[in-house]
């Protein structure tokens, strides 16, 4: 049973959706849901068990040997963002229940448990694949779903956001298919490890050239990155509470992850970095995205459009330590990818239980509110502090692993930059702690909150205080997977 | 790791924590017994390094006791537990859990046996000590407190810079004596500068500190310059800018403090000329300047406690703490007023009383390396100080000209407070042996030599006399305009026209160049961040043409780049 761990962890979700479907009935469908997340989170962690000290699990699929058959590959490089979809995913199944109730219409329901299934087998199928086109087909699954679950957000400008996005996730979509196909027609196999022999070879060939450019632009799409990202703002502060916990937390990380594994696994760092220059647009397009992003999270008045922007400069960090090209700025990149997710998660989820609370998700709905819920709002706090990375907290970890790796490449502008977007990242946290805890509530009626999504709150605040604590293992992890990465077979 | 959690500042922070869970009077009996038993785990403490635990693969040495660490660590306790006896009657349970906390952080700054322990305990106390500004609730509040936060956070940004930079080049986080030449010394050396205060990177201090709550400013008068003067002193001593940037800073806060109104600014500038006595002694560098660097630390915290207590006091039962709408308070609050006056006399430096003893050390330290330009420097500010801080305070509050406000006695705690604070300038004015004792160095030294008492009487004696006089013939303006305030008349004698037009100078320079500057600084920024607002042009949604355009430009340029290569 144990050696089937890789194909089940994508296949469980799969099957799980259409069962949703068939059941219809809201309490069953999210039991489906529940125990669909909490398996994968239980597969994820024996895989990361057996992987976070460096190894290597290939599984072929339906018995077809590697380079013709699909191949399932888990090692250091996916673990992690392996784990990080499935804790995500049991979140939102704890928090589903109060806030689907009171957001998505009841005949809905099971269509909306069924998407998150879809949501999570596609983003866990793009996590785990060895195959280059498999990830395209996940790619979608995910997307699609995708779609489908901010569509079902409470104002009908959901429905827009959708569009919007669907018109650019397309676009994304199709770019990737025309450079695998092209990676495909030089090559002539879509083995990851086998495209990573067969590839240096055409360094040279402009075909080749092409196809790193369409991927890198298709995934940098998905990924959000600055200045591809303008459907991201909407697609998540439109989606309904449960939804942007995933969607937000880590829909473009894995999106970032796929781009790591073709950059560095499939085309080598030396292609990317010295032949031709992604890694410097890489750098340049970092470090305008995390300064701008957070400089129009300080004028947000809707905390869920803040938050996304600050996703936006977040994701410039990590974008910063890809185009490092080096294993100090991989591994800051993978440890930003996991660390910002649980943080990010975890803020959508306070926002979630403020709008059930107060109706409202903009900054005048926070007033004086950390005073009536204040455990609510002292993760609130931790992840807030997470973001501009005061130490102590998660996102310290990620951005002292960064500054390190941006010295040690002497790259002092971009590590200033680095630094004024953390000074930028304080004055909209502090603008929402200062509205939660010294402005005057507005008067009367308060629903309580519910005690699941409290709970998911806690989780993922104690996930992150506990990576900030101790993150030796984490930052293993990463360190083996930049050095995988690097050394060229994923 | 057990050792480690053996650490005053956790018991603090803990402590601080754990306010919220109680009520009443159990809670006043916490939070006066915590830094009471904070200070006794300090005492058992052993000394040298302790504390050690494992971080990212370096060796963290959470608490380190010495004599430089251990008399800072006692006098923020002194500090925490005074604060806290004239926080009594708050209610806010937000204010005495950031100011708990903030002790707590900076004693665990204090007690960091390396730069990393510091760095972590430097980004506490800027976070713990924005809610005191926070918790006035105004919009005005929240605005100063965010650029207070921003520069304190800043500060902590440049260290861990620095600590970065240190740490690839050398491989070791020990907070040891550092050369500013040393890779990512001088932006640790910035850091420490900002938080101590340094001209031009001074304006957080006079920001920031008269718009925080009442009881706040006593908090925070007491501990970020003081950790940053800790700082400089352990990892800049003898330093020779220190000796220069300190001279100026006893110099140019003076000319602000004459011609401002809110006497907490005042304050605040002249907590700022204090600092540069401090600054200059560890510039110096020599065992006397480092101990009268210590030492005036200790005794300033003190009377620059009981002065904010004081103003403070007034703004709580006044309402106000403008010069111009204050005055005759003496018959309302005599006991506010006597403290003050004791405060006054100390940051002056009268025998008798802290600052005496503590600034003659640095004072004769730079004497004695024979600085004449900066030991005149030191002496014209001290005059300074006795204008500003010891005339200006107590006169325009209680006595001057009559407001005619009539109010009750500020309440118990405010009052045992301060009490207890001027007991404590007196003592050490009047005993400074058990001072000296904890000092960082052995010495022997006598402040009340036949020099030193003459000197410092002549120089008080002089500037009072003069002031007394213009004060009875009528010179003083009865009506007292909100700015220009402090026409000195001590300084008339000597130069009176200079004096005068380059207060009117300073002035116009006020109303005709930075107010337009920063306008227009203000309206430029204003332009600039429409685009970033929600309707302006990148926060607004963009349309699907535009984000597929760009797209295209990424890929065509992409593709570019690498045709041309």
């Amino acid at each position: 049973m144990t050696e089937h761990l890789p194909a089940l962890q994508v296949v469980i979700p799969l099957l799980a959706a259409p069962l949703c479907v068939l059941l219809r009935r809201p309490g069953a469908a999210w039991g489906v849901y529940a125990a669909t997340a909490l398996a994968s989170l239980a597969i994820s962690l024996l895989l990361f068990a057996r992987t976070f000290d460096g190894g290597t699990l290939r599984y072929a699929l339906g018995g077809w040997p590697a380079p013709f058959g699909i191949e399932y590959v888990v090692d250091a490089v996916n673990v992690l963002p392996l784990l990080l979809v499935s804790v995500l995913a049991v979140a939102v199944a704890i928090y589903a229940p109060r806030a689907v109730a009171s957001e998505i219409e009841r005949p809905r329901i099971y269509l909306y448990y069924a998407c998150l299934c879809l949501y999570l087998a596609g983003l866990l199928g793009i996590g785990i694949t060895g195959d280059a086109f498999n990830v395209f087909v996940f790619l979608e699954i995910s997307s699609l779903s995708g779609y489908a679950l901010i569509a079902m957000g409470r104002h009908r400008r959901a429905l827009l956001a959708a569009f919007r996005y669907l018109v650019m996730g397309t676009v994304g979509g199709t770019f990737v298919l025309i450079g695998i196909g092209l990676l495909y027609a030089l090559t002539g196999s879509l083995n990851m490890a086998d495209l990573a022999e067969r590839v240096p070879p055409l360094y040279d060939n402009r075909a080749l050239h092409a196809a790193l450019g369409f991927i890198a632009v298709g995934l940098a799409i998905k990924a959000a990155v600055f200045p591809l990202h303008a459907w991201q703002p909407d697609a998540y502060a439109e989606s309904s509470s449960a939804a942007s916990i995933i969607l937000a937390g880590a829909g473009a990380k894995i999106a970032l992850y796929a781009f790591m594994r073709y950059a560095y696994g499939i085309f080598g760092g030396e292609l990317v970095a010295e032949v031709l220059p992604l890694g410097r647009v890489l750098l340049l397009l970092g470090v305008v995205g995390m300064v701008l992003g957070s400089a129009v999270a300080c004028f947000q008045t809707d905390v869920r459009r803040l938050l996304a922007w600050s996703s936006i400069g977040q994701i410039g960090y990590i974008v910063v330590g890809i185009g490092l090209a080096d294993p100090a700025g991989l591994r800051a990149a993978f440890l930003h990818l996991f660390n910002h997710g649980l943080i990010k998660g975890g803020l959508f989820a306070v926002v979630g239980i403020v709008l059930l609370r107060t109706g409202g998700t903009s900054l005048d709905h926070f007033a004086g509110l950390a005073r009536r819920m204040p455990g609510t709002f002292a993760t609130l706090l931790l992840g807030g502090l997470g973001l501009i990375g005061v130490p102590l907290t998660a996102g310290f970890v990620s951005k002292w692993a960064l500054a390190q790796a941006l010295i040690g490449a002497q790259q002092w502008w971009v590590l200033a930059a680095m630094l004024a977007s953390s000074l930028l990242a304080l004055v909209y946290v502090g603008r929402i702690i200062e509205t939660a805890w010294f402005r005057e509530p507005p008067g009367g009626k308060a629903a309580p909150a519910a005690p699941g999504m409290s709970a998911t709150v806690w989780m993922l605040a104690l996930l992150t205080l506990w990576i900030a604590v101790d993150s030796s293992a984490i930052a293993g992890v990463a360190s083996h997977a930049a050095q995988t990465l690097l050394g060229g077979a994923p | 790791m057990t050792e480690a959690l053996l650490n005053p500042a956790l018991l603090m922070i803990g402590g601080g924590l754990l306010l919220p869970l109680l009520r009443d009077w159990p809670r006043k009996l916490f939070m006066l017994l915590l830094p009471a038993a904070s200070l006794a785990v300090l005492i058992a403490l052993p000394d040298g390094d302790g504390g050690a635990i494992q971080f990212f693969g370096m060796t963290m040495e959470t608490i380190r006791v010495d004599r430089l660490s251990f008399i800072f660590a006692v006098i923020f306790h002194i500090a925490a537990w005074l604060a806290v006896i004239y926080a009594l009657h708050l209610k806010d349970t937000l204010q005495h859990v950031a100011a708990t906390v903030y002790a707590g952080a900076a004693i665990g700054a204090v007690l960091a046996g390396d730069l990393v322990t510091l760095m972590l305990y430097w980004e506490l106390t800027a976070l713990s000590s924005v809610f005191l500004i926070w918790a006035r609730r105004t919009e005005r509040a929240y605005r100063v407190g965010m650029r207070y936060l921003i520069i304190q956070v800043g500060s902590g940004v440049l260290l861990i810079a620095g600590i970065a930079v240190r740490y690839v080049a050398t491989g070791s986080v020990d907070f040891e004596r550092m050369e500013l030449a040393e890779p990512g010394a001088l932006l640790i050396f910035l850091a420490f500068g900002i938080k101590c205060a340094f001209p031009l990177m001074h304006n957080w201090l006079q920001d920031a500190y008269p718009e925080a709550t009442v009881t706040g400013t006593v908090v925070l008068s007491a501990f970020t310059t003081k950790l940053a003067v800790y700082a400089l002193a352990r990892g800049f001593p003898g330093t020779e800018e220190l000796i220069w940037i300190g001279a100026a800073m006893t110099l140019f806060p003076i000319f602000f403090a004459v011609i401002e109104n809110d006497l907490r600014r005042v304050l605040a500038y002249s907590l700022n000329n204090q600092l540069g006595f401090m600054v200059c002694g560890i510039g110096v560098g020599t065992e006397l300047a480092i101990n009268g660097a210590a030492a005036h630390a200790f005794a300033h915290i003190l009377y620059k406690s009981l002065l904010f207590m004081a103003m403070g006091a007034v703004l709580y039962r006044v309402g106000t703490i403008k010069a111009s709408e204050l005055g005759g308070l003496y018959k309302s609050m005599p006991w506010t007023a006597a403290f003050c006056i004791v405060g006054s006399m100390s940051i002056s430096a009268f025998p008798l009383l802290s600052g005496f003893v503590t600034k003659s050390m640095i004072l004769t330290a730079v004497a004695e390396e024979h600085l004449w330009v900066v030991w005149l420097m030191l002496l014209f500010a001290s005059a300074g100080v006795l204008d500003h801080s010891g005339i200006k305070i107590p006169f325009f509050s209680f006595f001057a000209h009559d407001s005619g406000k009539r109010c009750d006695e500020a309440p118990l705690n405010m009052l045992l407070a301060m009490g207890f604070t001027a007991v404590l300038c007196i003592a050490i004015g009047l005993y400074p042996a058990p001072l000296y004792a904890l000092l960082p160095f052995d010495i022997d030294y006598n402040a009340y030599t036949t020099t030193h008492v003459i000197t410092q009487l002549q120089l008080l004696l002089f500037a009072a006399a003069g002031f007394a006089v213009l004060y009875r013939r009528g010179w003083y303006p009865p009506e007292i305009p909100s700015l220009n305030l402090d026409v000195d008349w001590t300084y008339r004698r000597f130069a009176p026209a200079v004096w005068d037009s380059a207060l009117r100078l300073l002035a116009t320079g006020r109303d005709r160049v930075l107010m337009p500057l920063s306008s227009f600084a203000l309206r430029s920024a204003t332009r600039a961040s429409t685009a970033l607002r929600p309707n302006g042009r990148i926060a607004d949604a963009w349309t699907t043409g535009t984000m597929v355009l760009w797209t295209a430009v990424l890929l065509g340029l992409f593709l570019l780049a690498s045709l041309m290569r």
